[in-house]
């Protein structure tokens, strides 16, 4: 498979306090990957340095074979690097059609007009909101507005797509709804990173795990190895809670469990 | 010119320029309101104070109180009647509007009271200390300026209201939570900013003429020294007013009067730019 | 008018525009002043929306770029630049300033954004003052006076101030259905999202402040040919800053119709009052902008009589928010 992305030792500090520390991995074309870690793991700041909200301390980001390292989010945008919000962000007073057709106007599709709102009717049958694309956005309710999130992130082309918590707020039947549609969207062959906190969301659809604690990469790979390890245990479940599990952590139970 | 006494009258006047510019900087910070009424409220604070003292004889120092209380009636009823409906609205509406109703006090004070200077004269003689010459009145002047100042920090950080203040400020809906009224404490708070800018134009009546002319000339004071001390706190009027009126004053001994007002407000565009929370911002209103 | 359709708009604008274009022909010299005071805010009007409606940046600037085109073309006739191009020459400096200035000063957001774009006025006002040597100070500037009688020199005025009406408003027409339209509502609506859909938000609202100072250029030194006698007061006034945004918001802020319904509103409002109550005439236009804010906040074109018999729907406090 061929690479999309690459992190080299990507570090952020504000202030004295390191939020993101020496983070490298690599993103495949087409992969569902599952960035998972505890509340106030750098997750959200590790998303943000990818699309250029933040400044980066040290390292490299590497999309498509390009050093991203200094680019602004609109760039990021252009070239195809999307993302949605762990709080969503639309434009409240336009129409749910019009949002999705900011996307595909200035996104990486760059398209004329006419052909962008073409092109946002299209994301929002796929994600379901056809029905609804004349509302204004504010009027949604937030399963809706999630699903606007992802066809506004849809409709800019994106190589790769960071998924920032898309299901926190959601019950659990919702919550089936969103990784039905995560799994079509892995389907047209865009690259997805699921940022999440929850492990039972991430772990049936992710490919792969990649595991953030204190701002470091404490483990990464297949989702079932990624569980089993101890350091992960430690850093979800606290030293003492997984010192007194033992060795009964080793089953893939022990680490779903608590959520 | 002395340079000590180009330095004590920037001082003296730097005083008055802080307490012209507190109450705008409480009613920026707390309400995030930019009130463009806050020139008219202090012309109107000297005029009442200099009709209280030639019509009816009144010693300014009495009237002064007398005219800030009014003032902060006016204000709490012109934040509770009207500001407060669209208080939170984007900036463009609450200026406006705040600019709409200046339009109106200010149409009364000329129709009313017209547009001469008038100043209240209190004929205190000179002091000369070490070869620095300054007229008592702004001896006075400077006194009350730094006392009405000082007397609006102890409220702030010692009273219930003050308290109440700063914790709308910080956090409107907790401060809700908590029981405070809002919309009370709103209204209390233009009110205090506006009895402020009367008893800053009490105060300037007895050094200054004053007269309807200058409400822009002071609204305009107002942004400088909120912009250089920062939104939000009365030592930040204090340093921004003397900052302000120290440069002005030396300013105007090297390049002129004129050009010494220009540089205020190009420090101010700079600052704006540069450190918008200003040379001491801090958060809460102390 | 909220009923009309669109192009029953575009046919009471023509109509307007034509009432405005004969008022020379059929009326008395009097009304052709208000003619060209109309043609000349409903431009001003139509330059501001693009920052202050579009892209919803609470500018306050328009003095500055008024007064700035009075002084070029002023100064540029003055030392022998023929008459159009002079308007010309003071339409590109106020463009260059206004773009040069928004790299700056676009950083600023919300209360810091508008003190700065007031700001800019008093600098601007008090450099031209204190600069006598070119300027004449405070004395003011005698402007060269356009060529045959008052009513010949009115006409003139008037078309060219329809002239520039008309050009802004076909701007906004284009900016209205382009993709800087577009990410300028964005921007207006939630800046940090518009970023992350791609729109290079610092270049975008650069172009609407360049586009909002303009058509000032054109209409501040045709407006300084036209009267003849500049002086600082006249031309950075922070009336004249305000009342502009005013207007828009009357009209309808964002809208393509709204700053021309709203300055040609505001303007007969204002004549009617100076003729009838001279004394009164600042208190009662301050009484209209308190009443507007209250009853129309978002402008007579997007009236909804509906609203009038109900609470505020969720998406008005959404704006609100």
């Amino acid at each position: 498979m061929t690479e999309i992305l690459r992190l080299e030792n990507v570090s952020k500090a504000f202030g004295g306090i390191r939020a993101v520390n020496d983070v490298s991995f690599t993103l495949s074309e087409g992969e569902i990957v599952g960035l998972i870690g505890p509340n106030g793991a750098g997750k959200t700041t590790l998303v943000n340095l990818i699309t250029g909200v933040h400044k980066l301390t040290g390292g490299k980001v590497i999309f498509a074979g390009q050093d991203v390292s200094r680019q602004k989010p609109f760039q990021a945008a252009r070239r195809g690097l999307a993302r949605t919000f762990q709080i969503v962000q639309p434009f409240p007073a336009m129409t749910v059609l019009e949002n999705v057709a900011a996307g595909s106007l200035f996104g990486g599709g760059h398209a004329a007009m006419g052909a962008a709102l073409d092109a946002a009717r299209q994301e929002l049958d796929f994600v379901g909101l056809g029905p609804v694309a004349d509302t204004p956005a504010a009027l949604l309710s937030l399963p809706n507005r999630k699903r606007l999130e992802l066809a506004k992130s849809l409709a800019m082309k994106p190589k790769v797509l960071l998924l920032d918590e898309v299901n926190a707020g959601l019950n659990a039947a919702e919550i089936d709804g969103a990784l039905d549609l995560i799994r079509k969207i892995a389907a047209r062959g865009i690259t997805i990173v699921i940022i999440e906190h929850l492990m039972k969301v991430v772990l049936s659809v992710s490919q792969r795990i990649l595991v953030l604690h204190h701002g470091e990469l404490i483990a990464q790979g297949d989702p079932t190895a990624v569980v089993n390890d101890p350091r992960v245990i430690e850093a979800y479940l606290g030293a003492k809670f997984a010192a007194r599990f033992g060795t009964a952590a080793s089953t893939s139970q022990g680490a779903t469990s608590h959520v | 010119m002395d340079l000590l006494q180009i330095l004590v009258n920037g001082i003296v006047l730097g005083a008055l320029y802080a307490c012209i510019a507190v109450g705008f900087s409480l009613v920026w910070g707390v309400l995030n309101v930019i009130n463009m009424l806050h020139g008219s409220f202090i012309i109107l604070g000297g005029y009442l104070t200099f009709f209280a003292w030639f019509h009816l004889g009144v010693d300014p120092i009495l009237a002064l109180p007398a005219v800030a209380l009014l003032l902060y009636a006016l204000g709490y009823a012109l934040q509770y009647l009207f500001i407060n409906k669209v208080v939170t609205s984007p900036v463009l509406t609450t200026l406006t509007l705040t600019f709409g109703l200046d339009m109106i006090l200010y149409n009364l004070m000329t129709v009313y009271f017209t547009a001469t200077p008038r100043r209240v004269t209190l004929d205190m003689g000179s002091a000369d200390i070490l070869g620095v010459v300054m007229p008592m009145d702004r001896v006075l002047g400077m006194g009350l300026a730094f006392f009405l100042t000082g007397l609006l920090y102890l409220v702030m950080r010692g009273s219930t209201i003050g308290r109440a203040i700063v914790a709308v400020r910080m956090d409107r809906q907790a401060a809700a939570l908590m029981g405070i009224r809002v919309n009370n404490i709103y209204a209390i708070t233009f009110g205090i900013g506006a009895l402020m800018a009367g008893a800053a134009g009490a105060v300037f009546a007895m050094v200054f003429p004053v007269t309807t002319n200058l409400t822009g000339t002071f609204l305009g004071k107002a942004f400088v020294i909120c912009v250089i001390g920062g939104l939000g706190s009365v030592p930040g009027a204090l340093v921004g007013g003397i900052a302000l009126g120290v440069i002005e004053s030396f300013a105007g001994f090297l390049i002129g009067p004129q050009h010494a007002i220009t540089l205020g407000f190009v420090l101010m565009l700079v600052l704006l730019v540069v450190k918008p929370t200003g040379l001491i911002g801090v958060k809460g209103y102390e | 008018m909220p009923t009309l359709s669109r192009p029953l708009r575009y046919a009471a604008l023509a109509g307007w525009f034509a009432l405005l274009a004969v008022t020379p022909f059929i009326a008395d010299n009097y009304t052709v002043r208000v003619a060209i005071t109309v043609a000349m805010y409903s431009a001003l009007a139509l330059s501001w929306n693009f920052i202050g409606g579009f892209a919803g940046y609470p500018s306050f600037s328009t003095a500055a770029f008024f007064g700035l085109g009075c002084y070029v073309g002023a100064l540029s006739q003055r030392h022998g630049v023929p008459l159009v191009l002079a308007w010309l020459l003071a339409t590109l400096f106020v463009t260059a300033f206004a773009a040069a200035l928004g790299t700056i000063i676009l950083r600023l957001k919300g209360h810091y954004f508008a003190i700065g774009s007031i700001a800019i006025v008093e600098v601007v006002r008090l450099v031209i003052s204190s600069w006598g040597s070119l300027t004449g100070g405070g004395d003011g500037l005698n402007v060269p006076l356009l060529s045959g009688g008052p009513d010949r020199v009115a006409s003139t005025v008037l078309y060219v101030m329809l002239g520039i009406m008309l050009l802004a408003f076909i701007a906004t027409l284009l900016v209205d259905r382009s993709r800087l339209g577009f990410g300028l509502r964005c921007i207006n609506q939630n800046e940090d999202a518009a970023d992350m859909v791609g729109i290079d938000t610092t270049r975008y609202k650069i172009l609407g402040y360049a586009l909002s100072a303009l058509f000032c250029g054109t209409v501040g030194a045709v407006y300084a040919s036209w009267v003849g006698y500049i002086d600082p007061t006249d031309s950075f006034s922070i009336l004249l800053t305000v009342k502009v945004p005013v207007m828009v918001l009357l009209g309808g802020a964002g809208t393509v119709f709204g700053p021309i319904v709203g300055a040609g509103l505001f303007v007969l409002l204002e004549e009617f009052f100076w003729a009838n109550f001279l004394e009164w005439n600042r208190a009662i236009l301050g009484g209209i902008i308190v009443f507007l804010i209250f009853f129309l906040p978002s402008g007579i074109l997007k009236l909804d009589y509906r609203r009038l018999f109900r609470r505020k729907s969720p998406a008005d406090r959404v704006e609100a928010a």
